[in-house]
């Protein structure tokens, strides 16, 4: 055991405290902590004085800055827009199809339309415009409501069976459950698959030929090439929305299908939808 | 300095250091959270709130139960990034009728705020049930067991009476049709002249999850096709001192 130290004259005063006979030198705090602690004070008082801060009867202070979150959103937008005023403008009034003749306009409109698709499309239709089973697909050439740069736009501004807008492109599939008997459902499936040259029952596809021309002609053609003007699937292509299988088609038959959009003029300015139908229509599959 | 020697006193009483402690504590409280009760600002007019409708506020006790808000928030913030990806930022009147507030600050998967119409009631069923079927890269969890639950809102009534009495203005007459409004928003074919007189006539009636019975995730899909849509923002001009 150290003897406990004798205190050296000079020494600061101990707090008062013994632990044992340990007792505490009742040193100041250091320097730099101190002044570190007062300078945060004043930072305090002056920031309060230059943002907002305090609340008092009305309103809060406004502070001297006048800073506004709200404010900085509006003026950084608006910079964007006005940066990019000539471009959308020159999009809006440059017809659909000659956006592609100009370069540049047409990088642009790619681009920004890529920007709008990923933002407000992709969640449906895939981050690679692929599709999923019953969101179509955007880079091949199967269209249902016509795959035109009119088109394509159209179907954008108003969307797909929808109830928001009045101008939504709408057609209604019948449940054919509730007015075929389930053979006759059965031969039609099959008709259908052998449309594609899938694996079928002869006999039953041969049945279901005249069902098909008496219940599904009016709408998917004679010859089941489909029909654009009424988003009638064409069913020879081998490309289902809905799978090809003949558990699926009998569903769809059964059921019917009834896909929406929703519409994006209230949602995207003319400018976004011209550039986002200039990017779908590139993708590969425009007409 | 005499003041500094009674702190003294203070930092060698444990009992009086707690109370002077929580005495420190409410007056910061009461200071930053006491205004947002009386200043004016605090919650602007807005046209277009109303509360829930039982089936919205049913798809959104589900929606907590589920843990939704550990994931996803539901609170734009005023940044370029955020308003351009979600739509207008959030404003305090959009959540006056949460109770308690969905706003969080987890972002694994995207905020919420506004996911009302943007897409199709089948895709909110189709991704419920597997969202990697339409997003791929998701690692959004499998909610599909919803769709078997079936709903009689026996309890819904009760629920708006509660949020009624924190503040959220159910009329009589609303409680008294809560039931029958629970099943109508539901049921196209059904009579809901009621529900949209009372909610008004842009709820959506639909038969949300597109199966004959009443499930939770029609309740659901009919919450989330509501949010952020309540709130008509061409009559909106923006504040800037708020």
């Amino acid at each position: 055991m150290s003897k406990t130290p004798e205190k050296q004259p000079g020494d600061p005063n101990t707090t008062g405290h013994s632990w044992d006979g340990i007792e505490e030198f009742d040193n100041p705090m250091p320097r730099w902590w101190l002044w570190t602690f007062y300078a945060t004070i004043l930072w305090g008082v002056i920031y309060t004085i230059m943002y907002p801060a305090w609340p008092l009867v009305q309103s809060a202070t406004a502070g001297v800055l006048g800073w506004s979150s709200r404010e900085l959103v509006q003026q950084e937008m608006v910079a964007f827009e006005e940066a990019n005023a000539p471009w959308n403008a020159k999009l809006v009034e440059t017809p659909l199809e000659q956006i592609s003749a100009d370069a540049e306009l047409q990088q642009y409109a790619v681009n920004s339309g890529g920007a709008v698709f990923r933002t407000w499309c992709a969640q449906c239709h895939g981050s690679g415009a692929q599709g999923a089973p019953g969101f179509p697909n955007l880079l091949d050439d199967a269209w249902l409501w016509g795959g035109t740069l009119e088109d394509i736009e159209y179907t954008i501004a108003h969307g797909i069976r929808n109830e928001e807008s009045d101008d939504a492109r709408y057609s209604e599939m019948p449940a054919f459950g509730e007015i075929l008997e389930q053979d006759e459902i059965t031969q039609v499936v099959q008709y259908v698959m052998s449309l594609t040259n899938a694996q079928t029952d002869d006999a039953a596809a041969q049945a279901g030929k005249v069902v098909f021309e008496d219940n599904c002609a009016s709408c998917h053609g004679e010859d089941g090439k489909g029909d654009v003007t009424q988003g009638a699937p064409n069913l020879t292509d081998a490309i289902w929305l809905y799978g090809g299988s003949e558990e699926a088609l009998t569903e769809t038959v059964t059921y019917s299908r009834f896909g929406v959009m929703p519409p994006w003029e209230n949602r995207l300015t003319d400018a976004q939808i011209r550039a986002v139908t200039s990017y779908v229509h590139q993708l590969g599959g425009g007409q | 300095m005499a003041i500094l020697d009674k702190h003294k006193i203070l930092e060698t009483n444990a009992t009086l250091l707690l109370i002077f402690s929580f005495l420190v504590v409410t007056i910061g409280g009461i200071v930053q959270i006491a205004p947002l009760f009386y200043l004016e600002n605090t919650i602007e007019k807005v046209e277009g709130m109303r509360p829930y409708t039982p089936l919205e506020l049913a798809g959104r006790d589900i929606y907590i139960r589920e843990g939704c808000y550990v994931c996803h928030s539901q609170m734009i913030r005023p940044m370029r990034d955020e308003v351009e990806r979600y739509g207008h930022y959030s404003l305090a009147a959009e959540s006056m009728y949460d109770h308690p507030f969905q706003w969080g600050s987890k972002r694994t998967g995207p905020d919420l705020a506004r996911v009302g119409g943007r897409y199709s009631d089948q895709w909110q069923v189709d991704h419920l049930r597997d969202p990697q079927s339409v997003v791929p890269e998701s690692v959004m969890p499998k909610y599909g067991y919803l769709e078997r639950r079936k709903i009689d809102g026996k309890y819904i009534g009760d629920v708006m009476a509660a949020n009624a009495m924190v503040g959220t203005p159910y009329t009589e007459e609303m409680l008294e049709n809560a039931l029958a409004d629970f099943r109508a928003q539901a049921d196209p074919d059904s009579d809901y002249d009621g529900l949209l007189e009372r909610y008004g006539d842009k709820v959506n009636v639909r038969n949300f999850d597109g199966q004959p019975e009443l499930t939770e995730t029609d309740a659901l899909v009919a919450y989330l096709q509501m949010l952020g849509t309540l709130v008509d923002f061409s009559t909106f001009t923006p504040d800037a001192s708020r």
